[in-house]
């Protein structure tokens, strides 16, 4: 994937170019050039997948490709060992171009084990690389995931790349001088292979040794065995003549500055630091611990240098309150969750909405309803973050499209919270929160200043202070936090009067009130939409008829369907939503420019549905609620039958 | 507190806002309104400095009454969003209005986490046993066998002792009094309003529409004297019309017992400290008052220290900040560099 705000060339896709082969005298061992790959790190829970394709993703940046990760694990922390609920895997893409999805499909896969194998067969292509830890292929093994004979000896799978290493074995025999325990020794198995992979694709090892370094800084035994183990890994990789091909991906052409490779949750994370300093506000979160958004409390609890401050909550409800009372007090009081935790909150969303104060309310969608899947991704939760509370409620929804947009995503929420007083939903999902990709870093001087003024002094004529007088421009009442003499006023969930905040049961000012609710939301100042349309101007009127609508982290499959139909020649038009509430005023305008609009989603129809009521447009929806990304294959095949067929 | 005290002139009518009271005539809120407002001046707190925080309910329109920075929010909320006032404005006096269904019933979460935590909050339980804004249904504290528009046959369900309760969440202090009794009421405000960390006081208040005579035991002169026991630091426990009841600790047993005093024979009345540290004690004390109301001690039950919520927080933040340099900018930039990156020219 890219940075945010990066161009892409969308007319050169560069597809599969032949590749060019050289020969070279590393060792005996062919080098070859590649433009892309795509690696999958399978095994138990247990084995480490994650983070060997954490550091494999960090080797691979460094060297300059671009690229989009994916990880894939069970809830269950530690399922039973070598089972199949128990297989945890990481997919990496890399390219010598810029990518947009972490790869339909697996050139290699590591399996650590038979479960790990049977789980993740049928996404790899045949003639793909399959590395296989024999040492765990034991009868019992195989007996667990239902395999009646061995996979590797009976002839199933003739149609792969079979590489055998006894990974396992070869690990224990390389640290025998270690002085580690055995099961210490089993345990950097993972290391070995990475490794291994390593020396096939060229990666230099230097960030993964410091690492080791800073992981392992009390155990300066465990720093040797598992630097030994990933040299042992590599060494084979060179030495043994199974492996006879080495293979180079140069670094993509990238827009010059300084990246890091950064997951949503991350991002996200960063974002708020940002929106604190450039509001100058301090930042409290209050937070219920929940997959998968609590490794967004986990980084904002360690940036207490900023003003940060996080609290653990009792419960979703304690936690949003507790935000509430901050921003109450004149902080950015922000809450993340997933969709659970947001069910939770909706009345303290709704005595946000009626109190009109500023609330960053962060979505993690996870695949439901109820506890569902809560490491699987989804975008189900788009008509809760719309519609979900008791009496007219409405409110700011906006959606990052990929890992780094999560940070700019967090600031515009912020920016909208502060200069609206609006609670704002923040809609980010499993794919993004957890993936990753290389993020081009912002100049902290150059992102937008979000600073506030807070009430001073009293407003009304009489010299009163009326919480409820608006500002014409922002619609938006004064904040007038606590401290402030002069403006002691009360506030609560009751109707309140027009101006002076006073209770009010007055039947006219109530509808005044819900319509100007209303009104002030709808008034919020939002970006115009953009179309990625470059079949648009051919004039020939051969151009797209076409247009595919997405919102959220469909971006990416969606934005890699378009240039792959493209560069077969048919025509189609891209425009992704960052504000889903309230909708760019150009939407309409460019939804009637297109003679067939489709929106894929990660629901049953939920954004269609808004489409199709607010704009009368018969929008197809496309929907898959599978728990896993839309691929890129999928989306075209369905792309070019609509562009073909209409 | 981080003491917003400071020397004001302020009166009893400074505290009063321009909002009509509505409660039914005769409610116990108004005399406890009555005493806020009386009471407030001597804190020598700025009005701005001051908030409170209300759940729903009937006691929970009290912040509209008081002319201070107030929030009626959501039932049972209130501990909650005044925990995040008060940590992240120390400068702040937050207290805390709810009603026994508020805090004990929907909030009873956020009621016992805020006193585990210690935040610097005065939680005010106005307990009259009954739901009064929703008409007359069976509270958390109502006797068993209550009858109501809810519970024709008498409720099955056993009611909390709100100050056992306190304290088993780790309360550091916890105090009683009685609408009626504006002295004793200011008394207990005033120690509340001292201590350092949540403070939580259970308020006996009438509902004369639904509840009506709840707590005429302890409150009608000629039968109080024999059924209300006053906690005095530093003093003998010891009761009665004619001072004829006394407070024991038996030898043997875990609790504290009431005795006729010519009969305790070498055991003597327990003196009284709330500063002792093992709740063991305060949670004697609690375990005096039933349903019935026969044997109830009000006053200050336990008043220890220990840090607070807020003062831990603040600490934390002050900590990090002193190693922090360059400007918030410079330090942002430094965060967002501070990982495995690449450059590309």
């Amino acid at each position: 994937m890219t940075n945010v705000g990066r161009p892409i060339d969308v007319r050169t896709p560069p597809g599969r170019r032949p590749l060019e082969v050289e020969i070279v005298a590393a060792g005996a061992k062919r080098v070859e050039q590649l433009d892309r790959v795509v690696i999958r790190f399978a095994g138990d829970s247990g084995d480490g997948m994650q983070l060997t394709g954490d550091r494999f993703t960090s080797e691979t940046a460094q060297l300059g490709n671009d690229i989009s990760t994916l990880p894939n694990f069970p809830a269950e922390i530690r399922a039973p060992a070598g089972t199949l609920p128990g297989v945890s895997s990481f997919q990496v893409h890399f390219a010598d171009y810029d990518i947009l999805t972490p790869g339909d499909a697996p050139n290699v896969l590591v399996a650590m084990n038979p479960a790990a194998l049977k789980a993740n067969l049928s996404d790899l292509p045949s003639g793909a690389d399959l590395i296989v830890n024999t040492d765990e292929f034991t009868k019992r093994n195989l007996a667990k995931v239902g395999y009646a004979t061995n996979p590797l000896e009976d002839g199933s799978l003739d149609g792969y790349a079979v590489h055998p290493v006894a990974l396992t074995s070869m690990t224990v025999g390389a640290l025998a001088d270690h002085g580690v325990s055995k099961k210490d020794a089993e345990r950097a198995k993972n290391m070995f292979a990475l490794g291994l992979l390593s020396w096939m694709y060229s990666r230099p090892f230097e960030s993964t040794i410091r690492f080791l370094e800073r992981k392992f800084a009390k155990r300066p035994d465990l720093v040797a065995a598992n630097k030994a183990a990933f040299n042992a890994g590599w060494s084979f990789g060179e030495t043994t003549e199974d492996f006879a091909v080495r293979y180079e991906i140069k670094p993509a052409k990238m827009l010059p500055g300084t990246y890091r490779n950064i997951t949503g949750n991350q991002a996200l994370a960063l974002g708020l630091v940002a929106a604190g300093v450039r509001s100058k506000l301090p930042v409290f979160l209050g937070a219920y611990p929940i997959t998968p958004a609590s490794d967004i409390l986990h980084e904002l609890s360690k940036h207490k240098k900023f003003g940060i401050t996080t609290m653990q909550a009792e419960d979703e409800i304690a936690a949003i309150g507790a935000a509430l009372g901050a921003s109450y007090g004149g902080a950015l009081g922000v809450t993340t969750t997933s969709g659970p935790g947001v069910a939770l909150k909706g009345e303290t969303i709704s005595l946000a909405i009626a109190l009109e104060l500023p609330l960053v309310v962060v979505d993690v969608q996870r695949a439901g309803p109820s506890t569902g899947m809560p490491t699987k991704t989804e975008q189900a939760d788009l008509n809760m973050a719309l519609y979900g509370r008791h009496g007219e409620a409405p409110l700011a929804v906006i959606a990052p499209k990929s890992p780094s947009d999560c940070f700019h995503a967090a600031i515009e929420a912020a920016r909208i919270a502060l200069t609206y007083r609006t609670p704002v939903i923040l809609l980010s999902d499993n794919y993004v929160a957890n993936g990753s990709e290389p993020w081009l870093l912002p100049e902290a001087g150059e992102l937008p200043d979000l600073s506030v003024e807070f009430a001073a002094a009293p407003n009304g004529d009489d010299g009163r202070f009326l919480p409820y007088l608006r500002d014409p421009s922002t619609m938006a009442r004064p904040w007038a936090i606590p401290g402030t003499p002069g403006l002691e006023h009360r506030i609560g969930g009751l109707e309140k009067a027009d101006k002076t905040g006073d209770i009010s049961y007055d039947p006219a000012n109530h509808e005044f009130m819900v319509r100007t609710r209303a009104a002030r939301i709808e008034a919020i100042e939002v970006p115009d939409i953009e179309v990625e349309d470059p079949d648009a101007e051919n004039g020939d009127g051969q151009g797209s008829k076409v247009l595919v609508l997405g919102w959220g982290s469909t971006y990416g499959p969606i934005g890699a369907a378009c240039r792959a139909l493209r560069q077969r020649g048919l025509p189609i038009a891209q425009a992704h939503l960052r504000h889903l509430a309230p909708l760019p005023g150009n939407l309409g305008e460019v939804l009637k420019a297109y003679d067939k609009v489709v929106i894929p989603e990660m629901n049953l129809g939920q954004l269609a549905h808004v489409i199709r009521a607010k704009y009368l447009v018969d929008a197809v929806p496309f929907n898959q609620i599978s728990g896993l990304p839309f691929t890129a294959a999928t989306l075209e095949s369905m792309l070019e039958d609509v562009v073909k067929n209409g | 507190m981080a003491s917003p005290a400071v020397e004001l002139k302020l009166t009893a009518k400074d505290f009063k806002s321009d909002q009509e009271v509505r409660w039914c005539p005769g409610c116990g809120d108004y005399s406890i309104l009555a005493a806020m407002q009386r009471f407030m001046p001597e804190l020598g707190i700025p009005r701005e400095k001051t908030v409170f925080i209300s759940g729903i309910g009937c006691s929970s329109r009290f912040p509209y009454y008081m002319n201070t920075y107030g929030m009626h929010s959501i039932h049972g909320r209130a501990p909650a969003i005044a925990t995040g006032l008060s940590a992240s404005r120390p400068d702040l006096s937050v207290w805390v209005v709810t009603g026994d269904g508020d805090a004990l019933s929907i909030g009873g979460n956020h009621l016992i986490h805020a006193l585990r935590r210690n935040v610097n909050l005065k939680i005010l339980l106005f307990n009259n046993r009954i739901y009064g804004l929703t008409k007359g249904q069976y509270s958390p504290t109502s006797e068993l066998g209550k009858i109501t528009k809810s519970t024709p046959a008498g409720s099955a369900d056993s009611p909390f002792n709100p100050l056992s309760l306190a304290l088993g969440a780790e309360a550091s202090f916890v105090a009683r009094t009685i609408d009626s009794d504006a002295k004793h009421l200011q008394s207990v405000l005033r120690a509340a309003a001292q201590h350092e960390g949540s403070a939580f006081v259970e308020i006996y208040q009438n509902c004369n529409i639904f509840n009506d005579g709840a707590f005429e035991l302890i409150k009608d002169p000629s039968t109080r004297d024999d059924h209300l026991i006053r906690l005095e630091q530093g003093q003998p426990i010891t009761f009665g019309s004619e001072g004829q009841f006394s407070v024991v600790h038996p030898a043997g047993g875990f609790g504290l017992s009431v005795r006729d005093s010519t009969s305790i024979g070498n055991e003597s009345p327990v003196v009284h400290d709330a500063t002792v540290d093992d709740p063991a004690y305060a949670f004697a004390l609690s375990r005096l008052s039933g349903s019935d109301l026969s044997t109830t001690p009000i006053g200050v039950f336990r008043d220890v220290r220990r840090p607070t919520y807020d003062q831990i927080l603040q600490k934390q933040l002050e900590d990090a900040k002193a190693e922090a340099t360059g400007t918030p900018d410079e330090m942002l930039d430094s965060l967002l560099n501070a990982a495995d990156t690449w450059t590309i020219m």
